[in-house]
């Protein structure tokens, strides 16, 4: 990464971090009618077993990716879908690359001057955790790592320069 | 209100069935519900199911929404079905494009049911 590129990643790391836990707060409120609490992924190692992603590009590039267990994808997908509704597992992999996407578009549409000049890309989940990721953004990371109904949910967002 | 058939498109079916959810929350009588999980898929749905109201992302594999509302007109007894736009897309140039193509309304995700309120039913008294 060139100097120029650093300065400007770190100044995004700064800028929008509040901007994307303000997104996940309220895609979590609105959608799923919970608040997210604060969490130390230190405490709380546990090697996550879905991935979902969306990419961004345009004037904000990057990956947007939502990593964690079974049960919290799962109790994700149960407040989302609400009480009428069974779940299978189609319908856990399905409510968390929708998540990743809605947070990643509540995100953009708070971002001032990207507007209609960033897209969105389809949602991909991945499933299991042993899988190295190299993304090609090479313009640092914000990460936020929170706790939904006790269990680990960390959001990343990969920035290309 | 008389009670509506609807037509969702969306590729995530865990989101058809919060629209459907949202939908009789904000108080629309449902007659029946169709679903689709593309623009191409919806034109097919329409063929054998005539609709009164569509509720339809952006973002869709195969064809996304802006393309089905613009090809809307050619499905035969579809003319003139209101659609509303559900979608993550939030820019002013996405809905200025989603208006200029046809949609009535817009609604962003993250929504409320009374957001779904607020942008469905107005488009249904029109129609009515």
């Amino acid at each position: 990464m060139s100097p120029n590129a650093a300065t400007a990643a770190s100044s995004h790391q700064e800028d929008w971090l509040p901007i994307l836990e303000l997104a996940i707060q309220e895609v979590f409120e609105i959608m799923l009618g919970c608040r997210l609490e604060p969490a130390d992924a230190a405490e709380h190692q546990t090697a996550p077993e879905l991935t979902a992603m969306v990419g961004l590009a345009g004037s904000a590039c990057g990956i947007l990716s939502v990593c964690c267990s079974n049960r919290a994808a799962s109790a994700i997908a149960d407040h989302m879908l609400g009480p009428e509704n069974s779940r299978s597992e189609d319908h856990i992999w399905d409510a968390l690359g929708e998540l990743c996407n809605m947070i990643a578009g509540n995100f953009k549409n708070k971002l001032s001057g990207v507007d209609g000049s960033c897209m969105l890309s389809v949602p991909t989940v991945i499933t299991g955790g042993e899988y190295s990721f190299h993304s090609l953004a090479d313009g640092g990371c914000i990460e936020c790592s929170m706790l939904f109904e006790g269990a680990l949910v960390v959001i990343r967002l990969d920035l290309h320069s | 209100m008389n009670k509506i058939r609807a037509l969702i498109v969306d590729d995530s079916s865990v989101m058809r069935k919060i629209v459907e959810r949202s939908l009789r929350q904000a108080g629309v009588d449902l007659e029946k519900v169709v679903e689709a999980g593309n623009g191409a898929e919806a034109l097919g749905v329409l063929k054998d199911n005539p609709v009164d109201l569509i509720l339809c992302d952006i973002n869709m594999p195969v064809m996304d929404g802006l393309e089905f509302v613009r090809q809307l007109g050619t499905v035969e007894n579809s003319k003139g079905v209101p659609v509303v736009m559900i979608t993550t897309e939030g820019s002013e140039s996405h809905v200025v494009q989603a208006l200029s193509a046809g949609a009535r309304g817009y609604i962003r995700k993250p929504f409320t049911p009374d957001q779904v309120k607020e942008h469905v039913l107005p488009v249904l008294e029109k129609k009515s």
